[in-house]
């Protein structure tokens, strides 16, 4: 590969990866809201 | 009253099913070819730049709706857009995000029947020992489907069916089943994926062969990321910049919408739309571009690549390609390959579900498996036509009539159309002193406030210029040279929304046919066309007249139906 495609190539899927697993990880860390929220997997009580 | 009780299980799961409504068969097939079209690696760069001004606020603003129009219960666009704008006309303009679904889906588990059965024909090795024009060759017989591959009699409509059926049953589960359709398959995708991604990355010129000695993968990826600067001042690579940011992200459709709008106010919306946006762009840009181009310009050569990129390759192409890597692994490549479209398919199709279903729930009290039997039932109705109407050209190559007049009309303009819709009533309707904090109410991350000022005046700009670009699309598609030259007229491109209407293309070619029987041909294939218009328009106004009457029936028992 000619080095400006490489240079691009690796600076734009880096880039694309880390903001990936960025916001991704975001996701699993951050606590739930209080019930009752929009999710009933957690819900203590099943929904009618 | 409505009979609609569905929730989402967990976060990751919305997500999960958000981003597989999103990533589709454009990522690996649709990808790759614009890039390689407009410039290579510069195109990246529009690319980029629509993805922040117009994809991220698009997602926003179809998430923030679609909470929104939830809390009053409603799930499909229709009401949704009825309760964001005082104009009674919206409902009729969120019939797109109906019709958009049931149109596309209709051809769309036509492809991903395809790969169903091209996944059944890796594991048995039909594409074993095959030369390349044979495997070509296989397509269009799979598609003629009177001749049968396997020994099934109608095969392509048999897996159609059987694709349909499976949509339906999964449906049919509500949004656990999508939920977890979701949870299953999008793993699944991105481990297929990996896989021949490393394999494209690590093929260089180990597949030259005497007929293809200068054929190296290294071509592939330089054609694809060298970055042609001059490109970038050419309208058209960012006109297709843009263009490729509504099919990967799904925007336009309401399924977002949908999806969205069994959310509570207090949840966020703001770190979901991007996350799922994020994870899209990473089987695009990151898996995407490692496939098709690369591993068959390590084969076949880059010039190859040059002449013949294009969705068919997909199917025409690729299993012979892997047929080279020996048999077991060649098989094992055909399941991950069809594999990892089915699921990428399955994701999406079940998405376009959704926004019927709702409807139905919502406005006629339907039960969860009616409304999924009902949507099965209309995308047969309105899919086979896309399965049974074709024609063979003399070279073999099948002519999908139904299927690219749907995909044009519903697949491409209605997006289109919707999304500006959309992004103006937001804006400028409901406005942003109301849409801004809907948008950051539970939000779990800072959206920059830059965003606001983009969501008013730049992503609706955005839009309006992608539609005028699509209906005055210059000859050839060549805008700068049709802009050098504004003052002596423009000559339109027969594929520009206008022509399309008037059928300028096919009529030019009826006009310079000599040929007796090939004006016949022509002439039918205009009927053709004309048919599957008639039948998009029919309906159109059979889903409009479902909106009407939901409305006399929510006026007649009061319920509020406008929040402004």
């Amino acid at each position: 590969m000619n080095t400006s495609a490489l240079i691009l190539m690796v600076t734009v899927q880096l880039t694309v990866t880390i903001f990936t697993i960025y916001f991704f990880v975001k996701v699993l860390r951050t606590p739930p809201k209080q019930e009752p929220d929009s999710y009933d997997e957690n819900d203590d009580v099943p929904r009618v | 009253m409505s009979s609609n009780k569905e929730a989402w299980g967990t976060r990751v799961g919305l997500i999960l099913a958000m981003a597989g409504n999103a990533v589709g068969l454009g990522n690996f097939l649709r990808f790759p070819v614009q890039a390689v079209q407009n410039g290579g690696g510069a195109f990246i760069i529009p690319y980029i730049v629509c993805f922040l001004l117009m994809g991220i606020p698009l997602l926003w603003i179809e998430w923030t709706m679609g909470r929104f129009g939830g809390k009053y219960k409603n799930h499909s666009t229709p009401f949704i857009l009825d309760t964001m704008g005082k104009w009674r006309f919206w409902k009729y303009f969120g019939v797109f995000g109906i019709f958009t679904n049931v149109a596309v889906a209709a051809y769309y588990c036509y492809i991903e029947s395809w790969t169903m059965s091209y996944v059944y024909h890796s594991i048995i090795g039909t594409f074993n020992g095959l030369g390349q024009g044979e495997v070509a060759d296989f397509f269009n017989r799979y598609l003629t489907i009177g001749k049968s591959t396997t020994g099934i009699p109608y095969e392509a409509v048999v897996f159609y069916v059987l694709c349909l059926l499976l949509n339906t049953y999964i449906l049919s589960r509500g949004l656990k089943g999508v939920e977890k359709a979701a949870k299953i398959g999008v793993p699944l995708l991105l481990v297929f994926g990996g896989f021949l991604a490393i394999r494209g990355l690590t093929l260089g010129t180990t597949g030259a062969t005497p007929a293809h000695p200068d054929a190296s993968a290294w071509d592939g990826l330089n054609f694809l990321w060298t970055p042609q600067f001059d490109s970038l001042s050419n309208p058209t690579v960012w006109l297709a910049a843009a263009g490729q940011m509504f099919f990967t992200l799904s925007v336009g459709m309401g399924t977002v919408h949908c999806y969205s709008s069994y959310l509570k106010a207090k949840d966020d919306i703001a770190l979901n739309a991007v996350s799922a946006g994020f994870m899209n762009e990473f089987v695009e840009v990151v898996l995407g571009s490692l496939i098709v181009i690369p591993i068959a310009a390590g084969y076949l050569g880059i010039d190859w690549v040059k002449e013949n990129a294009g969705f068919g390759m997909a199917f025409q192409t690729m299993p012979y390609l892997f047929d080279q890597w020996g048999s077991v692994i060649s098989n094992l490549a055909g399941v991950f390959w069809f594999g990892l479209l089915f699921f990428a398919g399955i994701t999406s199709s079940l998405a376009m579900g959704t926004p019927w279903m709702g409807f139905m729930q919502d406005e006629f009290s339907f039960k969860r498996n009616s409304a999924a039997w009902s949507f099965g039932a209309l995308i047969l109705f309105i899919g086979l036509p896309t399965v049974l109407i074709y024609q063979v050209a003399e070279n073999g190559v099948v002519d999908q009539i139904f299927f690219n007049e749907y995909d044009y009309w519903a697949g491409t303009m209605s997006l289109v159309v919707f999304a500006l819709a959309e992004a103006i009533l937001f804006a400028w309707i409901f406005g942003l002193k109301r849409g801004w904090p809907e948008l950051l109410s539970g939000a779990d991350i800072k959206v920059p406030v830059v965003f606001k000022y983009i969501m008013t005046f730049i992503t609706p700009l955005l839009l309006a210029v992608v539609f005028l670009g699509s209906l005055f699309l210059p000859e050839g598609g060549d805008w700068a040279t049709a802009l050098q030259n504004v003052g002596n007229g423009w000559e339109l491109d027969n594929g520009s929304i206008i022509k399309m209407l008037q059928n300028s293309g096919i009529k030019e070619t009826i006009a310079s046919a000599t040929d007796p029987d090939q004006i016949a041909v022509l002439r039918q294939k205009m009927h053709f066309i004309n048919a599957a218009r008639l039948l998009l328009i029919s309906l159109f106004a059979g889903i409009s007249i479902l909106v009407y009457v939901a409305y006399i029936k929510r006026k007649k028992s009061n319920l509020q139906t406008s929040a402004v």
